[in-house]
């Protein structure tokens, strides 16, 4: 990835109205050039039409998109320094591929040699080399995406608008074509905006991500801070599988805290939160932060007491259902408070998913460093 | 007894009732064109017994100068009214389909108006009609035939504008954005998408205005001059003297110029389609 840390696309203060239904909601952001940048949250969250807005197709009812410095306030789609892969990736149907991937450049008036040398190339790219007399009919989905890529990416545009790009693949052409389109983007440079609801696809692709929710910006951050750090409980939970439980903030010092949540337990963690004291916060907890021991107590203790005050960090349950995935084992245990907490297990030996079973009393402990104290 | 893989539950067109209840259908549309045609060879005078056969009714259409001017008079009236319906036709869905506007439910409504009122009653208002406004009468041709192709025209255009906007429902929006997108302009995108794309709409919707205006009898009737006859009109003047192998040849005549127009029409359409895959 280039270092190049220049704002390309500048959004500000962008709201979006349809009637009386607000779409996006004074959303300000600035996209980086070179960047893979993922606009993720849940249908209807108006990610698409923050994304429709910067590509021209509808126009801010407030505030200002700045693309590479200027003002694209009246500035029509077809003058856009942008190109946009749809959803539908609308291929001319009518158009074979070279014809398809070359419609841009045949319009603003390219030379034929020109075209063809950039049409070769962008097929390249995209690798639908021998490709070039297909008729989309004759093209599966994933073929037909590629051509959508390469008529966009031939333009050489400065940035590339991706609408949920792989929604309409199947499951293992979509984990390819993650590391594809990561690795197009590598390749060419462009900076890739990208609309998806799948936390999959923005967790492997994006460089940053901002989740949108109810047309504003939830969170905006890299990956892995956005599933380790999540900055609130929307967040939390639309990204990942969580357990969140209500308590109160009984201690907070710059390196420890802790938390007295009702349904859990006591929970201690090695690092300060900056919430006021005796405040209602929130505790989330990744299934897979979990370790479960067999009952006896003695190991959940013994492992709990490595990191944590005495009986914190601890909690006891029964089995109430489990789900067998192959890779991990999926458990649902009810606390003795009655709440329901979830607990993933990687299956590292070939038996693992034999240890526990419906209706076994279990033990668990998690570190110090797992829970996440969220104020809102 | 013979080795004949058994009728599967499906297997429609083995079975012998369908095929029989077909033949049927197709011998209830068309023997009666199959008739006229091959009365139409009838060496008779009176068109009821088979005599034996002869070519000359044909000669006889064909030299028939008041026959043949209706003939040409009805082919300039329909191609005229068919290049103008498609154009208004085509123009008035696009605008449907496309815009929101005040009273747009009245303007689809009205404008099938056409289609739905009867024949009868559309004559009866474009005779009154060029009477009150005194439209002129005595043009030279083909300008003579103005008032026939108006009427034409009314009833033509909403069978095309019908056919395209089917046509237009099945459009993805996003591929004109994306022509959009890559830099083409409203009218560019417009020609290299939207209009391939109603291409087969509007070929239907030639031929049916075509037809429409060819065999037209009622509105034409009433808004046609002594100088201004179509072939239906004129057919039907020679049917009131009497039903002559005449007659059946000139209808013969018109059947086969419609069947080959239609298959040019087609043949067009599929030749265009090949030739846009290279």
């Amino acid at each position: 990835m280039t270092q190049a840390k220049q704002p390309i696309i500048q959004i500000r203060n962008v709201s979006k109205r349809f009637g009386k239904v607000t779409a996006v909601d004074n959303i300000s952001l600035d996209i980086l050039a070179g960047e893979f940048f993922v606009l993720l949250g849940p249908s209807g969250c108006g990610k698409t039409t923050l994304l429709r807005m910067i590509a021209g197709f509808e126009m801010p009812t407030e505030g200002q998109i700045i693309i590479d410095g200027q003002d694209m306030s009246l500035v029509p789609p077809n003058k856009r320094p942008v190109n946009m892969v749809f959803q539908s990736y609308a291929v001319f149907p009518h158009m074979n591929v070279t014809d398809n991937v070359g419609y841009g450049l045949r319009i603003s008036g390219v030379s034929k040699g020109e075209i063809r040398d950039r049409v070769a190339e962008a097929l390249e790219l995209v690798k639908l080399g021998g490709f070039e007399d297909r008729m989309p009919d004759q093209m599966s989905g994933g073929q037909r995406q590629r051509v959508a890529l390469a008529r966009s990416l031939v333009m050489r545009p400065k940035v590339l608008l991706l609408d949920e790009p792989l929604s309409a693949l199947d499951a293992k052409l979509r984990a390819q074509m993650q590391f594809e389109l990561a690795d197009l983007q590598d390749k060419v440079g462009i900076t890739f905006v990208t609309v998806t609801h799948d936390q999959d696809e923005a967790l492997s692709m994006a460089s940053r991500v901002a989740v949108i929710n109810k047309g504003e910006v939830a969170q905006l951050a890299p990956p892995a801070d956005l599933y380790e750090y999540p900055a609130n409980r929307f967040v939390a939970d639309f990204v990942g599988s969580v357990n969140i439980f209500e308590g109160k903030l009984t201690l907070d010092e710059p390196d420890k805290a802790a938390v007295d949540c009702p349904g859990l337990g006591k929970i201690y963690l090695n690092h300060g939160v900056t919430g006021p004291h005796g405040a209602d916060v929130w505790v989330a907890l990744r299934p897979e932060k979990i370790y479960l021991h067999v009952p006896g107590e003695g190991k959940a203790v013994r492992a709990a007491a490595q990191d944590a005050p005495d009986g914190h960090n601890l909690a006891r349950g029964t089995i109430k259902g489990m789900s067998y995935l192959g890779d991990i084992t999926l458990y649902e245990i009810q606390l003795e408070g009655g709440q329901m907490i979830r607990v993933s297990r990687p299956n590292l030996s070939r038996h693992d998913q034999e240890d526990f079973t419906w209706d076994d009393k279990v033990s668990m402990h998690w570190r110090a460093d797992s829970p996440v104290v969220l104020l809102s | 007894m013979f080795n004949r893989t058994p009728i599967a539950p499906l297997e429609y067109t083995r079975k012998l009732w369908m095929r029989s209840w077909v033949g049927l259908t197709m011998l209830f549309l068309y023997a009666p064109l199959i008739l006229l045609m091959i009365f139409s060879f009838n060496d008779s005078k009176r068109n009821v017994v088979w005599k034996g056969f002869t070519l000359k009714y044909y000669e006889k259409a064909l030299n028939n100068d008041s026959l043949v001017e209706a003939l040409v008079n009805s082919l300039t009236i329909a191609a005229l009214a068919t290049n103008v319906s498609l154009v208004i036709g085509a123009l008035a869905a696009v605008a449907l389909w496309r815009f929101q506007f005040p009273f747009k439910g009245l303007v689809e409504g009205t404008m099938s108006l056409p289609i739905i009122v009867p024949e009868i009653c559309l004559g009866v208002a474009f005779l009154i009609f060029f009477a009150k406004v005194d439209w002129p009468t005595d043009l030279p041709w083909p300008l003579n035939l103005s008032a026939i192709t108006i009427a034409h025209i009314t009833f033509c255009f909403p069978f095309v504008a019908m056919v395209v906007r089917a046509r237009l429902a099945s459009f993805n929006k996003e591929e004109e954005e994306a022509a959009k997108d890559l830099g083409a302009t409203e009218w560019q995108a417009f020609r290299d998408v939207l209009l391939p794309h109603i291409r087969p709409a509007l070929v239907a919707g030639a031929l049916l205005a075509f037809t429409l205006s060819l065999d037209d009898f009622v509105i034409t009737f009433f808004t046609s001059g002594p100088d201004t006859i179509t072939f239906p009109v004129k057919v039907y003047s020679m049917v009131r003297f009497s039903v002559t192998p005449e007659v059946n040849a000139a209808s013969t005549i018109l059947i086969l110029l419609t069947v080959i127009l239609t298959f040019i029409a087609l043949k067009l359409q599929g030749v265009k389609g090949i030739a846009e895959t290279h």
